[in-house]
């Protein structure tokens, strides 16, 4: 059996380090070891996303990267999206535009378009859906997702003006 | 007991009702767990000393089982329990009513753990659990199963050949009118017929006759959430399940019948879940599980994966249908008959009674006959999805019904509202309707902006397909708490798959003149409250919702009672309205009354049930634009209106999430989704990459028009609208693809290979 | 999933070492979007897996007069995302883009894509028509081969033992050339190519003859291979849709598709053609400028 390792990452903005065999997938070491349940396994091959997490800044497939491999790596989960109490703008966009009705691919769609925002904050609707035609929604037929992710930006538009006019 | 028309009666009213809830849009009660990761779904639920199985499957469609040797399974480091059906009580011939209709044991038992023979490929044989995943993956692949290869039976009209290879020894063709048996073994489960009027003479007074045969493929509902169940069987021998399931009493039922074991000691716990549409009713995991936490003293935890989900859950059956349709001169149909066959899988049970009670019950035919067979064939054993049936038929009667307009020169849309069901219309399987609403859904499609608006490019067609799908009512159950505070707690059976819980509490706060936030709804497990039917047949807004109704009701006369106590004045004199308790002197809100009682006599707790199975059911119209490649054979969808009547749309969003989602999985059966088999049975593309469900990128946003003609038999108007929009959509498509093109499909889906063929053999 | 060792050199000699003095199964790892599928499904048996993008040599990116660089391991996003790439070298922007969704193409290799030899993988074609070629480091030394001649088979290249691919070198590309990549899928997006090409194309100096082009052709075959017919045959012949479609033509006469989940014998061969003539004329649109 191969000997565990001991991995060191930022998870959520706050470095943790945990026991990881070879074998175990980023994915498994976020639900089982360090319970954070909210990446979800869909399909367990890349085609669903449904596990997305952001690591460096780019949104990837945890099911795909061993937990050995992000030794060092700045990783953002659901979990950490929300600012204190209150609600990422994807979050309260998500719910107010009923974006959601099961809600298994939710966190995965969130954290994937939280990504997509932050490399591209005015996109078109064609733009949305190429760019996250990796996150797979079985419920709402898309159309109330690319809305709240329509309006996610709008919300993100307008803050980061307003912080500009803060700092000016 | 009140329906919306003794409601309006009551209030002497024909006006449309005036709600202060209903149709409004609140976010859900659960959302923001949902969206910030933390509900808690299937396999997030973590008890205490859990550890994990894994399932060995058949590698053959078809094959007896000769011996199954555990023992270097059981000797590997890690492994605490191994498993196989013999660990599973005998079931013996009992059939059993497991709250999805009747259920023959052995099979049911047979499909969780094969007994004497795998039926498909991945077909479960043996479980294990062990201390992590991977071990007791390890192990699994260590188990020899000796098998005798059979021939695979794939196809369903080959199946019904008497020279076919038989799957089940026990099965005999069933005569669905007299109940009847046949004498010899069979792969055809059983034989329905349905007739109406004078079927040679309706085609005798008919001007053109159509008749056509289709084929459509095995599918799968597709939620993205896989199987999982968790299972402790305590040292007491009380059994918990931790699943994400449809029916948590379903699943109880089925656990006790299966281990044999007294129904008092299951128990069920919902787990968040991620989606069903029919899928996740059946136990495929948690059986395994229970006598592997027996054996092991522990909890145990199964998770499928996405290719055990594909292959050894329950899709939804491919068929071959056969349509012949009739019309007069004018375009009234004179005649209809279906011929239809659905493949069951492994063990008997296709929805082929609903797809016979379906296929023509858009229209109001004269005479009619419909012919209907559940067969077995070596697939995993299909089960509900969204409409069971009804897609099917209805692609291939709109199909027809599209060439009939063709060949009348008549607008299809206006072809359908000569012909439409509608009140009063008798069914081919002898149903009268109620107040329906279809005629109004082809109406709103008529005067949709998109219906106004011409195409604008060569290539592209514009089909139209009208569906239907009934509204179960069975039984729910739900009890309200009152807080001190004014708020109430709402317990439920009914498991929440698209927000339901916030539409059953919005029904509840109506009643009450409550707002939504007031209520706090939560579904609880099966010793928490009272029995109800599982989340499918288009029926929790509807039936729980109804209950919810029935629990205001009860509130509302305990309020009044006590009320008149406090006050010291006869009951008679207290009324509740627009959430005010009102008395000759003095009148207080709900709150208030709520906080006045907390410190005054018993709590306040409410019931409400509900157990109501009035013929009724939904209609939808849909409309599709499509582009289609004509050197490749790919279709575009560029846009998509979708009308359905809704009765009364509680929370309108959620309406409207339904109808664009069903319809999407429409999209999706028409064009690209298929079981693709090779030549040993072995299914060819169980992954998300090559069972290909619509993407956000393959599709344009869905319009959704809600249609409201209020459901006479429901205190709110309510009708089920979860399953009808799935149905319309691959007929709709195959009617826009002969307008682009002028290639006919009489096969789903009609993927580019398929329609590509289609526009060459035209070509040459 | 099966136990595996795994180790993360950060020299190409400590990455032969460990890939060449393996005992049991040792396989790279770049993206590992196709392997760690791969391994936990059991098709694909690791004893050993050598985490590669810790390697400067495999991360190395670099446009110049000489050409283009592209070190093995390079995450398709990086390629898309550089203008440099997207304007000279087209045909493998317009494939990295495609590859997956994007989490895939943060994670995946063209690297990874073409090692694994698979007869869709969607970069191959693009490096056929692009005229790149494959620097492999083993036990051995460093060898060069013709992108065209690495892949052997569904699944098969030319690696030896304790050999990986280090990286891509692309010859500088001529004024007034283009080039274009593009797969028929069933899906608009997340799919296999069910017909895959690349095409590379020079025109003469006011664009109106063709000087030369390549074509590469995916799913069509037992691995991705290179239209020698089709592309001699535009050399010197004026761009129009006459010369196109017997390029189309040509194409179409020398695949061996199969009936497969994702298409048809018929399909594919009809589709070869249908996708030569747009790749094409895609390809002389952005050489034109």
């Amino acid at each position: 059996m191969a000997k565990k390792r001991i991995v060191t990452a930022t998870i959520n903005g706050r470095e943790e380090e945990f026991l990881c065999q070879p074998r175990q997938t980023l994915l498994e070491i976020l639900r089982n070891t360090l319970n954070l349940t909210g990446a979800k396994e869909g399909c367990s091959n890349g085609n669903c996303g449904a596990c997305s997490v952001i690591i460096d800044g780019r949104a990837v497939n945890s099911c795909m990267i061993l937990g050995v491999e992000t030794k060092g790596a700045d990783i953002e989960t659901i979990e950490g999206l929300a600012p204190g109490n209150g609600l990422d703008p994807l979050q309260q966009s998500f719910l107010e535009n009923a974006a959601l009705q099961c809600g298994i691919c939710t966190p995965g769609y969130i954290m994937s378009a939280k990504a997509f925002l932050d490399e591209n904050p005015n996109p078109t609707e064609e733009e949305i859906r190429f760019g996250m035609a990796g996150n797979l929604c079985r419920c709402t037929g898309y159309d109330k997702i690319v809305r709240a992710i329509q309006q996610a930006a709008g919300i993100r538009a307008e803050q980061s003006a307003s912080c500009e006019k803060e700092t000016v | 007991m009140a329906t919306i028309d003794e409601v309006k009666a009551a209030e002497g009213s024909d006006e449309a009702p005036q709600y202060k809830v209903i149709g409004t849009r609140p976010i859900r009660h659960d959302g923001a767990d949902k969206v910030t990761g933390r509900a808690l779904y299937g396999a997030d639920i973590k008890i205490k000393g859990m550890i994990f199985g894994a399932i060995l499957r058949s590698p053959h469609a078809h094959a007896n089982i000769k011996s199954i040797d555990t023992s270097k399974a059981e000797a590997f480091p890690g492994v605490r329990a191994v498993v196989t059906s013999a660990d599973l009580p005998e079931p013996g011939d009992k059939i059993a009513e497991l709250g999805e209709g009747a259920v023959v044991l052995n099979h049911l038992s047979s499909n969780n753990l094969a007994r004497t023979k795998v039926l498909y490929k991945g077909h479960a044989v043996a479980a294990v659990a062990a201390d992590n995943l991977h071990t007791a993956q390890e192990a699994a692949s260590l188990i020899e199963v000796e098998y005798e290869v059979l021939p695979p039976v794939m196809d369903v009209l080959k199946a019904m050949e008497d020279s076919a290879p038989v799957l089940n020894p026990d099965v005999r063709t069933e005569e669905a009118s007299t109940g009847e048996k046949g004498d010899k073994p069979t792969n055809v489960a059983k034989h329905i017929v349905f007739e109406k009027g004078d079927i040679e003479k309706g085609f005798a007074d008919a001007k053109y006759v159509i008749e056509r045969e289709f084929r459509t493929s095995t599918v799968h509902q597709g939620y993205i959430e896989p199987h999982v169940a968790t299972v402790l069987w305590n040292n007491d021998g009380q059994i918990t399940v931790w699943t994400p399931t449809q029916g948590t009493f379903s699943v109880r039922s089925q656990m006790a019948e299966l281990l044999h074991v007294p129904l008092a000691r299951v128990k069920v716990v919902p787990a968040e879940i991620g989606g069903g549409f029919g899928g996740k009713i059946s136990v495929y995991l948690a059986p395994a599980a229970a006598v592997l936490s027996r054996k092991a003293g522990v909890p145990v935890q199964i998770v499928m994966d996405r290719a055990d989900v594909l292959q050894a859950t329950g899709p939804t059956p491919g068929s071959f249908i056969r349509i012949k349709m009739g019309v007069d001169a004018d375009g009234r149909l004179t005649a209809a008959e279906a011929w239809m066959a659905y493949e069951a899988g492994g063990y008997p049970g296709s929805p082929i009674g609903a797809g016979a009670m379906c296929v023509f019950s858009c229209y109001d035919i004269p005479n009619g006959r419909v012919e209907g067979y559940d067969v077995c064939v070596n697939k995993p054993r299909t089960n509900a999805y969204r409409a069971p049936g009804a897609t099917n038929a209805a692609f291939a009667t709109e199909t027809v019904v599209d060439e009939l307009c063709e060949k009348l020169g008549m607008e299809p849309v206006e072809f359908r509202l000569l012909n439409a069901s509608k009140e009063g219309t008798r069914r081919i399987d002898g149903v009268t309707y109620p107040r329906i609403g279809l005629v109004e859904t082809l109406e709103a499609i008529k005067n949709s902006e998109h219906y106004k608006t011409p195409l604008t490019g060569p290539n592209q067609g514009r089909g139209i397909g009208s569906g239907f799908w009934f509204n179960a009512g069975l039984k729910s159950a739900v009890t309200a708490t009152v807080n001190s505070d004014g708020s109430v707690g709402l317990l439920e059976g009914s498991t929440d798959i698209g927000g339901s819980r916030t539409a059953i509490a919005m029904q509840f706060a109506e009643a009450l003149g409550l707002a939504a936030e007031d209520i706090k709804p939560a579904v609880v497990d099966t010793d928490s409250v009272g029995y109800t039917d599982v989340t499918g047949g288009s029926r929790v807004t509807y039936a729980t919702g109804w209950a919810a109704y029935e629990a205001a009701q009860d509130l509302k006369r305990q309020i009044v009672t006590r009320a008149a106590e406090l006050w010291d004045v006869d009951p008679a004199q207290v009324s509740y309205e627009d959430g005010s308790v009102i008395g000759p002197a003095k009148s207080m809100t709900f709150k208030e009354i709520a906080v006045e009682l907390s410190t005054e006599g018993e709590p306040l707790v409410a019931r409400g049930v509900s157990n109501h199975n009035e013929p009724g059911g939904a209609f939808g119209t849909h409309l599709v634009d499509v582009e289609v490649d004509p050197d490749t054979g790919k279709v575009d969808i560029l846009r998509y209106t979708a009308a359905q009547d809704c009765g009364t749309a509680i929370h309108p969003a959620y309406v409207e999430g339904q109808i664009q989602g069903g319809a999407v999985q429409g999209i999706g059966w028409g064009l690209n989704e298929e079981y693709w088999y090779d030549e040993t049975g072995s299914m060819r593309n169980a992954n998300f990459l090559d069972y290909r469900i619509p993407t956000c990128y393959d599709l344009p946003m869905i319009d959704a028009i809600i249609v409201e003609v209020p459901n006479p038999g429901h205190p709110y108007g309510v009708r089920g609208v979860g399953e009808v929009p799935i149905v319309p959509p691959p007929a709709a498509l195959e009617a826009a693809i002969h307008n682009a093109v002028g290639v006919r499909m009489y096969e789903l889906p009609m993927s580019p290979p398929r329609v590509l063929h289609e526009l060459l053999k035209k070509e040459s | 999933m099966r136990d595996f060792e795994y180790e993360a050199p950060t020299s190409l000699a400590d990455a032969v070492g460990l890939l060449a003095k393996s005992k049991g199964a040792a396989r790279p790892l770049a993206g590992g979007t196709d392997l760690i599928d791969h391994v936990r499904t059991g098709r694909l048996v690791a004893d050993l897996i050598v985490d590669l993008k810790k390697i400067p040599e495999l991360m190395v990116l670099e446009l110049n007069q000489e050409g283009l660089r592209l070190g093995a391991a390079v995450p398709c996003y990086r390629i898309y995302e550089h203008p440099g790439i997207l304007e000279h070298y087209s045909a493998i922007s317009d494939s990295s883009n495609i590859i997956g969704g994007m989490q895939v193409q943060n994670r995946a290799s063209v690297g990874g894509n073409l090692a694994n030899a698979g007869a869709a993988a969607d970069s191959t074609p693009a490096l056929i028509a692009l005229d790149a070629s494959v620097i492999i480091t083993g036990p051995a030394g460093t060898r060069e081969v013709a992108v065209d001649q690495f892949c052997t088979g569904p699944g098969q290249n030319v690696l030896e033992p304790g050999e990986i691919i280090v990286e891509l070198r692309f010859p500088p590309r001529p004024a007034q050339s283009g080039s274009h990549y593009r797969r028929f899928i069933p899906r608009n997006e997340m799919d296999i190519a069910v017909v895959g090409v690349g095409a590379s194309v020079v025109l003469d100096a006011n664009g109106e003859n063709f000087v030369s082009a390549r074509i590469g052709l995916g799913a069509v075959a037992a691995k991705p291979f290179y239209a020698q017919e089709a592309s001699e045959l535009l050399a010197g012949q004026p761009v129009n849709d006459e010369t196109i479609s017997k390029a189309a033509a040509a194409a179409r006469a020398v695949v061996h598709p199969i009936t497969d989940m994702r298409g048809t014998q018929e399909f594919r061969t009809h589709v070869t053609g249908v996708l030569t003539e747009r790749v094409i004329k895609k390809a002389v649109e952005r050489a034109r400028g």
